[in-house]
């Protein structure tokens, strides 16, 4: 049997495809990027081997170090908001909403699916069309509040980018974490009940040391998701006012596509990967620990 | 309904027998009340934007600025649409779309079968590390392969073209669907494709023939998730979009928004309508599929 499914010819015929365009369009070009964050320059203007002066620079790059701070307090920001807000939307749906959640469940995920640009030029919309405001100033107005130019400040386009984020996925979470729940059993809710546990308690003591493994894994997945944000925060405000709201990701594409600096630009990379990387190692060392216990 | 928590919002006078049902009943919808009005705020909240921008792309450039901006349109006139199909080749965008996504797609479906079935169904010495090898990749964000990709589709000569995209999404597709494919082989009973070798079947045979049928929904699951990163991606298409007939729906939004975006609000308002449009017919005959398969994926991932 084993020699069987041991056939070469046919593990060559069926990895072989996967494995070289895995190989020459990611492993090798990874590779040269690490080798190109050595250098400086570009294609047309020729390279020139610098050392660690892009490393150098990077530390002192303010503008470098800003999209570093801009990429971790939106992955925080975000990822804090929207595991939180779709955990309890997911509660809203087992234990109170029961059988009838299906409408609520796909109307809150539908914007998921939407282009991001699309959601971000909404949102950008409802702050302001043209010259005149936007509905939400609106109903800022409506209850006696003054207009506020969200768009004109760091502040301000970081606080519509989190709730635009915020709008767009929670509803995705919130099935993530919804089928998690339904995996609880039944019987163990019932007992806790039967004990006289109710409303925040179950909650607390049941619920969520239950369904600790999938809260994990939506922490994983949104902190390596929105680590990365790019299309969201350039189509809000184009990582404005200046340059205050631009992102590592941004930052990088902008000095490499648009500045031509494929070496700094690598560098930057390398950085975001490596963020990446400790990010996922962070969260994930402890909860592998605590999931085996 | 016995066990009603004793917290209930109103405290009733001395009962009369024959009130009970009414008042039991009067109870309920005031303890549901709070539940009610938060689902309602949730839906106005989740609904409104979308309504509202759909209402805006009948307007005209007049009411734009004479109406306030929650005013409803005075007229359904389709101006605008007809102006973000001609002018701001919305069409085009969309054809440019699925030209890339759909061969991406199916390549990073049929690759990860592929290796997925090479590396968990087949044994051999190192297909541990291997699949390790390529799970590597799953983190790497695409900023750290753009600029050798673009050096050397520049060099073969293929930036003129949507090639780059494909071939890119693909290489990035990869690694996610290979490790998902693996895990989902390893939920399937060995004993089926091993009673397959002894009716004479090769390993490669049971591959088109018994593992392909098995797998549908798997691969239907991973062609969600990957058909919505692709669709959704902008940092690649904006990368390789060399010039303008070749802008994917995300780069062609981006660009409208900036030509247009301060002065004719109509087109782009017609542009993203006609997104929220599409996808919404889209998801009302695929939502459950859509909404378990990408939540497999990341459970996974």
């Amino acid at each position: 049997m084993s020699r069987v499914f041991g056939d070469k010819k046919t593990i060559l015929i069926l990895l072989l495809p996967t494995l070289s365009i895995y190989v020459l369009l990611k492993v090798i070009p990874v590779a040269w990027s690490l080798g190109l964050s050595f250098f400086q320059g570009n294609t047309l203007r020729g390279f020139e081997f610098v050392g660690l002066d892009n490393f150098r620079e990077f530390a002192g790059d303010s503008a470098a170090l800003n999209s570093v701070w801009v990429s971790v307090s939106f992955a925080v920001i975000v990822t804090v908001a929207q595991v939180t807000f779709g955990y309890l939307l997911a509660l809203l749906y087992v234990f109170v909403l029961r059988k009838g959640s299906a409408f609520v469940r796909t109307a809150v995920f539908f914007p998921m699916v939407l282009p991001t640009v699309a959601v971000a030029l909404l949102f950008k919309s409802l702050i302001a069309v043209g010259e005149n405001q936007g509905p939400v100033n609106d109903a800022i107005n409506a209850f006696g509040g003054e207009s506020i130019e969200f768009l004109a400040s760091t502040a301000g386009t970081m606080t519509i980018a989190v709730i635009m984020t915020l709008w767009s996925s929670m509803g995705f979470y919130a099935v993530l974490l919804y089928t998690g729940l339904l995996d609880i059993p039944e019987e163990v809710v019932e007992s806790a009940r039967m004990d006289g546990a109710t409303g925040p308690r179950l909650v607390g003591y049941i619920i969520i040391p239950l369904s600790l493994p999938i809260l994990l894994s939506s922490i994983i997945f949104s902190l390596n998701a929105t680590l990365k944000v790019f299309d969201s925060l350039l189509a809000l405000n184009n990582g404005g006012p200046g340059t205050t709201t631009a992102p590592l990701t941004l930052y990088m594409y902008r000095t490499a596509f648009e500045y031509a600096e494929y070496g700094y630009g690598s560098t930057i990379a390398l950085a975001l990967t490596l963020l990446c990387l400790v990010f996922t190692l962070v969260v994930f060392r402890p909860s592998s620990k605590r999931v085996e216990d | 309904m016995t066990t009603a928590p004793s917290t209930a919002p109103v405290q009733l006078p001395t009962p009369r027998p024959q009130a009970r049902p009414a008042r039991r009943a009067a109870r309920r919808i005031v303890r549901r009340l709070p539940v009610w009005l938060l689902v309602t705020v949730l839906l106005v909240v989740m609904l409104y934007p979308q309504f509202w921008m759909i209402m805006g792309s009948f307007k005209t450039q007049t009411e734009f600025f004479a109406n306030p901006t929650w005013a409803l349109p005075e007229q359904f006139n389709l101006d605008n649409y007809i102006d973000a199909f001609t002018r701001g080749n919305v069409g085009i965008n969309y054809r440019n779309s699925m030209l890339v996504t759909l061969p991406s797609v199916a390549l990073i479906v049929l690759a990860g079968l592929a290796a997925g079935y090479a590396l968990e169904i087949m044994i051999w010495k190192g297909r541990r590390q291997v699949l390790l090898f390529v799970m590597g990749g799953i983190m790497v964000p695409g900023q750290m392969i753009l600029v050798p990709l673009f050096t050397v589709y520049f060099k073969i000569g293929i930036t003129d073209s949507l090639l780059p995209m494909i071939l890119t999404y693909t290489a990035m597709g990869i690694p996610l669907t290979t490790f998902l494919m693996a895990a989902y082989f390893r939920a399937i009973p060995r004993e089926i494709f091993e009673a397959a070798t002894v009716d004479g079947c090769g390993p490669l045979r049971s591959f088109f023939v018994i593992a392909m049928p098995l797998m549908k929904n798997s691969m239907l699951t991973i062609a969600l998730i990957q058909f919505f990163s692709v669709f959704n991606d902008l940092l690649i298409a904006l990368t390789f979009t060399t010039r303008p007939e070749l802008a994917t729906i995300q780069v062609g939004l981006l660009s409208l928004s900036d030509q247009y975006g301060s002065t004719q609000y109509g087109a782009l308002f017609a542009a993203i309508s006609i997104n929220i449009i599409v996808l919404l017919i889209v998801f009302v005959f695929l939502n459950k599929k859509i909404m378990a398969g990408l939540a497999a994926g990341s459970v996974k991932g």
